[in-house]
């Protein structure tokens, strides 16, 4: 068991990566805690399944360490870091029993035949799989398959780390849950470091203590998943966590106050870090904007009806902002006035929020 | 993707089909089940026999020795073909610039009229004058497959090797290469020794694949005519005699109708019987995919 | 990769490799030299035979015979298949299934069983000794391999296309031809390429359909073997020039061949 720790990893799958487009991973830099469940979010193509491959060994990066714990294991192939990965469709062993599969990965490694049988079993019972540890592998339904890819990783009890690479990729809907569930609770009884590759919101938020969120090879915003809804550090966060995202509105800063439309809005964040030619954004969420008597004015376009609660779609000029109200909450017929709650109203300077730096 | 629509209107779409294979098929088919029951004297007058033809070509020791020769030609390629096409597949590069080099190169025995396959080897192997027959005799064999039934047996072989091995090699790679990457990696993090990604991961993907493979090598030699013919003529004497080459001789050479039918039949009944042997041994167990 | 593992594809490469030299050098030699000994290659480089074929009419018209059939089949073969393997991947219809195992049946048809069913059949209707002919008995081994590989394509194109066409509107055979097409691209270049291949090889059945007009290059190859007794050197050349066709062949399909022999289903 050890913490892992990412050092200034740069990976581009091309030999001469010229431009900026070219690197997979642009700078990464984190630190993981030994036995915590985190995810990395984010969506095709940012850089997370280059990230987790790196981890596990199955790429070597570009430039950068990976350290676990204090041992740089930068260099060392799969099978020597202790790590074990379930990937997006269970891979399992067609021909081999489930028994057997779960056995592979400790007769591979010598183990004596009791201990295996004691650990398959112990394993089988974890996954609730014991029923079918004579059956062929190859017969179990797709998720039984994803619990024989995990139950390998698990019945070794050399391992540091287990990586899931959107598991849930080919499971039908209705189990999604039950899998999920079965994971988070596997991680509270046994207590390894899990980390979950995702490009689902929702499987993040439920899965991980701490979610990482990746967008275009940078690592934009580390964090819980309520300091991630409530204090986005950059657009794309607010934008992609929440359904819906966060709104982003064009607005100019004139003297230190922040306006959209011409109307002063207050924001949590001071307007500093602005600079000519910068593009200045306030960001604010659905939940958190409500109508009122005078504020910003704008046109009602659309009401949806999402169950509990209603989304507003709202125009100014081109811009449309959403507003969440509850369901039996009355929406204004045509022109309304929207306000903002300045505790969750943020200014964003070329993405990021002003007053942090990138 | 929901179940397919039941249409009976789509027969239209398939006439073009059924009638230009049936034409094919069945015609000629009928024409040989009809010889096969009739004797002729000539001037077009036929004399029902009934099962004559068939009891007699069965019975017909040139028939089961064409019948033994072909199995066992048929069984020694399988044996060759197979195996090899297979670790040929496994050894090349599964990406890049030379594995499409090695691809093209293999292709090319498979588009070579048969007729010119024969007539290379029958080249190639001339003892005094041919590259292969020249360097066996000057290495110390004593070769000459215009005589020497064992000699033409191997060339006969070696000729077959040549020519099919690469349809194997091709439908092993193709079938290698739609094993997705995560296997791999999976048994690598699993600690599994490469004996063992063959056993558990690559061969057991083959499976639908090989099953094609030996399916049509299996006819194929089977029916295989021309390139025996031009390399050994059948010969020396009849050493090298296959089923197609023997029913050719029956049927174009002496017009023996009768005979020749039954033949006909018998041998394309074989070829349907042991094929669907071997479909059944090697799906066995098979789940629908 | 591993050095050792280098060796076999490069064994094997050049095990390929050395018939198809030997042709080519013997090519390139006149007879005389052939006959009078062995030699690893042409010491008296000639072109005498190459210019025999590209002059006798006797010869070229062989290539011109065998190609016009083999492409002549490939057009016919692949476009009865587009229809007859739409069918079949998209709609069940009454003996669909016995239809399609019959139709594979026959690819397992040895051609020596229908050489002279065939001879009287084509002669009965007065194609005998056309490349028509030819053609058309090719079609019953290409035409099921034409069926069994575009069906394996299409079920890959989801039926949601052809349901999206009819809701904008289209006409079946706009459909059919202006979207669904372009979609199998790929597969209809497999099964043209393996009707091709097998009508371009395969000589049993040209050689008993013709004899003098439509004569193959098969054909008069093998006469040649047998009543000029041995002009090596000229039945070097027709060899070697009959590869050729299949080498351009392959160089075209070239990046198309790993995914071609998947047939779209492995």
């Amino acid at each position: 068991m050890a913490r892992i720790r990412l050092e200034a990893l740069r990976h581009s799958y091309l030999k001469q990566p010229a431009r900026d487009a070219d690197w997979a991973l642009k700078n990464v830099d984190l630190q993981w805690q030994d036995g915590g469940a985190y995810a990395l979010l984010g969506p095709s193509g940012c850089g997370k399944t280059t990230l987790l491959s790196i981890v596990s060994g199955l790429l070597r990066p570009t430039s950068g360490r990976v350290y676990f714990g204090e041992e740089d294991v930068t260099g060392q192939p799969p099978d020597r870091r202790n790590i074990a990965q379930v990937f997006q469709f269970p891979v399992v062993y067609d021909t081999m029993s489930v028994y057997d599969n779960l056995a592979f990965p400790l007769r591979n490694r010598g183990v004596p035949p009791a201990q295996v049988d004691a650990r398959v079993r112990e394993v089988a019972a974890l996954l609730d799989l014991e029923a079918m540890l004579a059956q062929r592998a190859a017969g179990l339904t797709a998720d039984g398959k994803q619990k024989i890819s995990l139950g390998r990783g698990l019945a070794r009890s050399d391992v540091n780390v287990i990586m899931f690479d959107e598991p849930l990729t080919v499971i039908d809907p209705h189990l999604k849950w039950r899998l999920r569930s079965k994971l988070k609770e596997l991680h509270q009884r046994i207590g390894m470091t899990m980390i979950y590759v995702t490009h689902d919101q929702t499987e993040a938020m439920t899965f991980a203590n701490e979610v990482v969120v990746m967008h275009e090879g940078a690592v934009v915003q580390v964090g819980t998943p309520v300091e991630l809804f409530e204090r986005p550090r950059h657009t794309f966060v607010g934008h992609f966590i929440g359904s819906p995202g966060m709104n982003v509105l064009p607005c100019e800063v004139d003297n230190g106050v922040p306006r959209f439309a011409g109307v002063p809005v207050p924001t949590a964040n001071a307007a500093t870090g602005t600079r000519a030619g910068a593009r200045t954004e306030i960001g604010v969420r659905p939940e958190f904007v409500r109508f009122a008597d005078e504020g910003v004015p704008v046109r009602v376009v659309r009401v949806a009806d999402a169950g509990r609660h209603q989304v507003v779609e709202t125009r100014h000029a081109d811009t449309v902002i959403r507003v969440l109200l509850k369901e039996h909450e009355t929406v204004p017929a045509e022109h309304a006035h929207l306000a903002f709650d300045a505790a969750f109203t943020r200014l964003y300077v070329d993405g990021w929020v002003a007053g942090e730096t990138a | 993707m929901s179940a397919k629509p039941v249409n009976q209107r789509a027969w239209w779409l398939v006439l073009p089909v059924l009638l230009l294979v049936a034409f094919n098929a069945v015609i000629p088919l009928m024409t040989v089940v009809n010889y096969s029951v009739q004797e002729t004297f000539g001037d077009n007058q036929f004399f029902f026999e009934g099962v004559k033809w068939y009891d007699e070509v069965v019975n017909s020791g040139r028939f089961r020795d064409a019948l033994k020769r072909q199995l066992l030609f048929t069984g020694i390629i399988l044996a060759i073909e197979v195996p090899l096409g297979v670790a040929i597949a496994l050894a090349m590069p599964r990406r890049g610039a030379w594995a499409s080099v090695c691809l093209v190169l293999m292709s090319m025995p498979l588009l070579i009229p048969w007729n010119v396959v024969g007539a290379m080897w029958n080249i190639l192997a001339l003892p005094d004058i041919g590259l292969l027959g020249w360097t066996l005799n000057k290495v110390g064999f004593d070769y000459n497959y215009t005589r020497q039934p064992l000699a033409a047996w191997l060339t006969l072989i070696a000729m077959d090797v040549w020519h099919w091995t690469s349809l194997v090699a091709l439908l092993a790679y193709a079938g290698l290469s739609a094993i997705p990457d995560a296997y791999y990696q999976a048994a690598k993090i699993d600690g599994a020794s490469p004996w063992a990604v063959l056993r558990h991961v690559q061969l057991p993907k083959l499976k639908h694949v090989l099953t094609i493979a030996v399916l049509l090598r299996f006819m194929d030699s089977f029916m295989i005519y021309t390139e025996p013919v031009v390399l050994t003529g059948g010969g020396p004497g009849n050493a090298t005699t296959l089923l197609s080459i023997d029913l050719v001789k029956i049927a174009l050479g002496q017009f023996d109708l009768g005979p020749a039918a039954a033949m006909s039949l018998i041998y394309f009944l074989i070829i349907l019987l042991l094929s669907w042997v071997f479909y059944q041994v090697m799906t066995r167990g098979e789940e629908q995919a | 990769m591993s050095r050792a593992r280098w060796l076999v594809p490069a064994l094997y490469i050049v095990f390929l490799m050395l018939p198809i030299y030997w042709l080519l050098a013997m090519s390139f030699k006149t007879t005389n030299e052939i006959l009078g000994g062995f030699t690893l290659w042409p010491q008296r480089f000639t072109l005498e035979n190459y210019r025999k074929i590209f002059t006798d009419p006797t010869w070229y018209l062989g290539y011109v015979n065998s190609l016009t059939y083999v492409v002549i089949n490939t057009l016919l073969s692949v476009a009865v298949a587009l229809p007859a393997a739409y069918a079949f991947s998209r709609y069940r219809f009454l003996g669909d299934k016995h239809l399609f195992f019959w139709l594979l049946s026959n690819r397992m048809a040895p051609p020596a069983v229908f050489a002279l069913p065939f001879f009287q059949l084509y002669s009965a209707i007065g194609l005998f000794d056309t490349p028509i002919a030819v053609a058309l008995a090719h079609c019953l081994f290409n035409v099921p391999l034409a069926v069994w590989i575009l069906e394996g394509f299409m079920s890959a194109v989801p039926r949601e296309l052809d349901e999206m066409a009819y809701v904008d509107g289209y006409p079946f055979w706009r459909f059919f031809l202006r979207i669904f097409v372009p979609a199998i691209a790929a597969g209809i270049g497999v099964a043209a390429f393996f009707c091709f291949m097998f009508s371009w090889v395969e000589l049993l059945l040209a050689k008993t359909l013709t004899s003098v007009d439509a004569k193959p290059i098969a054909a008069t190859m093998t006469r040649t073997a047998s009543t000029s007794g041995y002009e090596l050197g000229l039945l070097a050349a027709a060899g070697s020039l009959t590869i050729v066709p299949g080498a351009f062949v392959i160089y075209f399909v070239r990046n198309y061949i790993a995914k071609g022999f998947s047939l779209g289903r492995v």
